[in-house]
């Protein structure tokens, strides 16, 4: 009974998908795709595909690192604007006020540019464990990514932290759970429930804001897709693909994150 | 100086640019036929899933060099695009797709009643966007469109990359010439700084403005 309604589910979604212009348009689309890979060169692909694939990667272990660190520090700085005293509070808002008002490229040179060309300047820093870091451009562009996430991210957490209802955090009280206890079991899982949709926007929009460690000489697809380019003199093939891997990274995000959301129970608060 | 004035001239631009496609694509993605509907569909979807410092790339290069072939292929000559027209264009097409989703949400949160009795008044629809949908879904929209300002006014960074003499580039070439990189770079986070806080306080007020007469948003919870 049940398998029958599902299938019927599904042919009626099908129908829905494959009406009369929607074929049409899905045959132009697919029109150009096939004249696209026809007349164009795709001749460099071959020598080129494994650094694409470095540079993938690249982007990708950028991103998870940068979203799993800016959301550490997203926690505290939401927390400290939603509960804290206005000493905890008010850095907090600078901060976010600040990443949020400059652009990322900005913060990003600054960081390589301004700080990079302050360290060399100090022996100390050039003896110590650190400089062969501080000499690569890698570590910039995390730490200008994170704080960037953290910055945007910590506004959200703000409101994802004031909007659980208080006597959730009363009753837990009641129970005589510890600060805590409260903060790891009711808080902070309540909070991060409903900060989830726009976790999904904003880890997107991180995503798109990976190729501008480009800039500062991170070898990740958008410096890989830049030097064939400069090699082979093509425009537009290299530009074409390097969207079509953003967006299929993009519906991949999307896609995860959805099934994430599915398993959260929808009644909160 | 110079390049703050670039970079604000082309937030405005861009910023215009993009309500005007936004509100012309909510019309469409609303009320237009299955094909608008669907072709719109797949431009914000697809501006919004691409990085915008691809898009640029992409559509600085391609966009000038496809005005030129047609150009060329009409028999004009071919012209100079100025950087400050391109980047216009090339941010205010990004911008429309964002803003044509909130235009669409804010058009959505309209009560219903007040377009079928506009409709009912026999208005044409050129007088009822005018007289009743932009005003009506402005206090829905602001927040949104503000903060797409806010990121127009951010995205204009992305265009020293293709060499467009903007706030940030200028930053960098001034810093390179004077090795003192932190002071410049830090001077134009102020400035960047301060356009968002002015912008926030005048949005601010306008969107009291719009609100005016409405019920307030503390009171109704």
């Amino acid at each position: 009974m049940a398998n029958e309604a599902a299938i019927i589910n599904t042919a009626a979604r099908a129908s829905l998908w494959l009406q009369p212009h929607r074929i049409v348009l899905i045959l132009i689309a697919f029109g150009l795709v096939a004249s696209a890979a026809y007349f164009m060169r795709w001749d460099w692909l071959p020598q080129y595909w494994k650094m694409g694939l470095v540079g993938i990667w690249r982007a990708l272990w950028i991103l998870a690192v940068t979203c799993t660190l800016g959301f550490m520090i997203a926690v505290p700085v939401g927390l400290a604007q939603a509960a804290g005293s206005i000493w905890v509070a008010a850095p907090a808002k600078v901060f976010c006020t600040i990443i949020r008002g400059t652009p990322l490229l900005l913060q990003l040179w600054l960081l390589y540019y301004g700080l990079g060309s302050l360290f060399p300047q100090y022996p100390w820093i050039r003896e110590s464990w650190m400089w062969p870091y501080l000499r690569q451009a890698w570590p910039y562009g995390v730490l200008a990514l994170t704080l960037s996430f953290a910055g945007y991210e910590g506004e959200v957490m703000r409101g994802a932290f004031a909007g659980v209802p208080k006597g959730q955090l009363e009753a837990a009280r009641a129970f005589g759970m510890s600060r805590w206890k409260i903060f790891r079991r009711i808080w902070l899982p309540q909070a991060f429930y409903r900060a989830l949709p726009t976790l999904t926007g904003e880890t997107v929009l991180q995503l798109k804001s990976t190729p501008l460690v480009a800039t500062i000489s991170v070898i990740d697809i958008f410096a890989v897709s830049s030097k064939v380019r400069q090699d082979t003199y093509l425009t537009y093939e290299p530009l074409l693909l390097l969207a079509l891997i953003y967006m299929a990274i993009t519906g991949i995000l999307v896609f995860a994150f959805s099934r994430i959301e599915a398993r959260i129970p929808v009644k909160i608060g | 100086m110079l390049g703050l004035l670039h970079s604000l001239e082309i937030a405005v631009g861009a910023t215009i640019l993009g309500l005007l496609i936004g509100t012309w694509g909510a019309y469409s993605k609303l009320y237009g036929g299955p094909v608008v509907r669907d072709l719109f569909a797949v431009y914000t979807t697809v501006v919004r899933a691409v990085p915008e410092l691809v898009l640029i790339l992409l559509l600085y290069y391609a966009g000038t060099d496809l005005i030129n072939q047609v150009l060329a292929a009409m028999g004009y000559q071919r012209v100079d695009i100025s950087g400050l027209v391109a980047g216009i264009a090339v941010l205010g097409f990004v911008q429309g797709a964002y803003s044509t989703e909130v235009i669409r949400g804010a058009i959505l949160a309209i009560p219903q009643g007040q377009i079928e009795a506009a409709r009912a008044f026999g208005m044409s629809p050129g007088l009822l966007l005018r007289r009743i949908t932009l005003p009506a879904m402005l206090p829905f929209a602001i927040p949104g469109l503000a903060n797409l300002w806010l990121i127009a006014t951010k995205d204009t960074a992305l265009l020293a990359v293709v060499g467009f003499f903007e706030l940030t580039l200028a930053t960098r070439q001034a810093a390179g010439v004077t090795k003192a990189y932190l002071v410049f770079f830090l001077a134009a986070g102020v400035l960047y700084l301060c356009v968002t806080l002015i912008s926030n306080f005048l949005l601010g007020r306008a969107e009291k403005w719009a609100r005016r007469g409405m019920p307030s948003i503390k009171e109704a919870r």
